[in-house]
């Protein structure tokens, strides 16, 4: 059991209006909360980093909850295809900065709260100014660049993490406490690097999966608030929507930790991007492409090319590219004997990420033929040569 | 046997399936063969030099391998090993998450 006390000192509460309490008052009804935890939660301050799949439940539950300050960071603007899943944002919102679109729903649903928006990228030079103000921060960001940003900078600041993150069809949650127990450092000491995982802007996500791990975040975020109850300090929650199952495993803090063990080598915020292998090496083969209307103008004067489709069943039959042989990234080495080195080939997906790690894994397998990669992918050719398939 | 349960982000790797039954008696024995049978997951468990990847998390129960022995922890017959790598994901429009 971890049962932590409240995070709100009592020199910051004040008393509730009569108001006040009649909105709140299923709360007050539970002697958990009560008269008491219910100021603890007008008094707290709270930091959600990202407004989009997890950042919307969290935002909306913490907001209705009566939490008296909510900080929210995104630099990114409504599309359609968040709306899916990002249920702060409407039909009405679409290019709007979602930051806006959160802040006027936000204000909707509960006028008393105050709300702070950061119209930018949390990043290693705003990332301790922004979060110093802030009892706790939930992190619903998509990428690890700001996951370990919103890690060290919570470690140094002596701030709870509450953790959510998703993937298709599942889901983890935890409260990253270095005073209390471990952070995400101690589970994970670095990330993936890049060419083992391309760009999940090519994932898809059920809708409901970060509705069900942004809620889970808010439940955390609010026992941490008005204290008591088990908190999800030293434990990571595993979701599976697709088996509805809940796993729960032990999380440690490993002395080891470069951030909050006992011989910490970080000492501040440092360059997150070059951490998680974001920045060009020079090393690195550069990978060649071709624009969607140079593939055209070559097929429609009749060369010869071997075109691959590097995509599994279900995304091909979303927006199938006529000719184009299958061959899923998973498989790529296995089959490399299925390619003429002596015709150019070229690679594609739904954006042209994926398909650079097609080319990277056959070129590290010794293929000597040419590989060129189809610029912005599929989208692309649908976007500037055929307007009958649909872009995704 | 142990039942080792395949999270999502490495299932393009194991032909789909969520879950297998490989015997060894130690975590690395069970992943080991685990990488036998689906050799393209190999990479994404193991560095260069063999060692387990510093984004990838070996639980036998509950319990995570690395305060027990890491890849020499014990695993007793029928025991559920579960595979969590890093994911990313919160907004799932530009994450750089474990997927393919
Ligand atoms: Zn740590």
């Amino acid at each position: 059991m971890s049962v932590l006390p409240g995070i709100i000192e009592d020199s910051r509460l004040n008393k509730l209006s009569n108001e006040e309490i009649s909105r709140y008052s299923r709360h007050l009804l539970l002697p958990q909360i009560g008269l008491e935890g219910q100021e603890r939660l007008k008094a707290a301050k709270v930091l959600i980093v990202g407004t989009g799949g997890l950042g919307a439940p969290l935002a909306l539950y913490l907001a209705a909850a009566g939490v008296g300050t909510l900080g929210i960071v995104d630099f990114d603007f409504v599309e359609e295809s968040n709306l899916q899943r990002q249920i702060i944002h409407s039909t009405n919102d679409i290019d709007r900065p979602k930051v806006a679109s959160a802040a006027d729903r936000i204000n909707a649903l509960n006028p008393d709260i105050k709300v702070v928006p950061y119209n930018t990228r949390l990043t290693s030079e705003n990332a301790l100014s922004i979060i110093e103000d802030y009892d706790i921060v939930a992190d619903g960001t998509d990428n690890y660049q700001t996951r370990y940003l919103v890690n060290d900078a919570c470690v140094l600041l002596g701030k709870p993490n509450v953790y959510g993150s998703i993937f298709q069809f599942e889901g983890q949650a935890s409260v990253f406490y270095a005073k209390e127990g471990p952070c995400y450092r101690c589970l994970y000491p670095s990330p993936p690097p890049p060419g083992l995982v391309p760009s999940c802007s090519e994932g898809g996500v059920l809708g409901v999966l970060p509705g069900i791990v942004g809620t889970i975040q808010a439940n955390e975020v609010i026992k941490l608030i008005i204290g008591g109850g088990n908190s999800l300090v030293s434990r990571l929650l595993l979701f599976d929507a697709w088996e509805m199952r809940f796993r729960e495993l032990k999380l440690d803090k490993d002395p080891g930790c470069p951030i909050c063990g006992e011989q910490p080598s970080i000492h501040e915020l440092i360059d997150y991007e070059q951490f998680c292998g974001l920045k060009p090496d020079h090393e690195e083969i550069p990978v060649d492409t071709i624009e969607a209307t140079e593939l055209k103008a070559r097929l429609d004067a009749g060369d010869k090319l071997q075109i691959i489709d590097i995509r599994e069943p279900h995304e091909r039959a979303i927006s199938p590219f006529p000719g184009a042989k299958p061959i899923p990234l998973g498989q790529m080495t296995r089959r490399i004997d299925e390619f003429d080195d002596q015709i150019d080939s070229v690679f594609l997906c739904k954006v042209g990420q994926r398909s650079v790690f097609a080319i990277r894994a056959l070129q590290e397998a010794g293929y000597k033929g040419k590989l060129l990669n189809l610029k912005d992918g599929v989208n692309a050719w649908a976007r500037d040569v055929d307007n009958n398939l649909p872009q995704y | 046997m142990a039942k080792v349960l395949i999270p999502t982000a490495l299932r393009a790797f194991t032909e789909g399936k969520s879950e297998a039954e490989v015997s060894g008696k130690t975590a690395g024995e069970v992943i080991a063969a685990l990488a036998k049978t689906y050799p393209d997951l190999k990479q994404h468990l193991f560095d260069e030099g063999g060692k387990l990847r510093s984004f990838v998390n070996v639980f036998v129960g509950d319990e995570n391998i690395k305060n027990f022995g890491g890849l020499d922890a014990p695993v007793s017959e029928n025991e559920t090993v579960t595979l969590v790598p890093a994911i990313a994901g919160g907004n799932a429009d530009l994450c750089m998450g474990a997927c393919l």
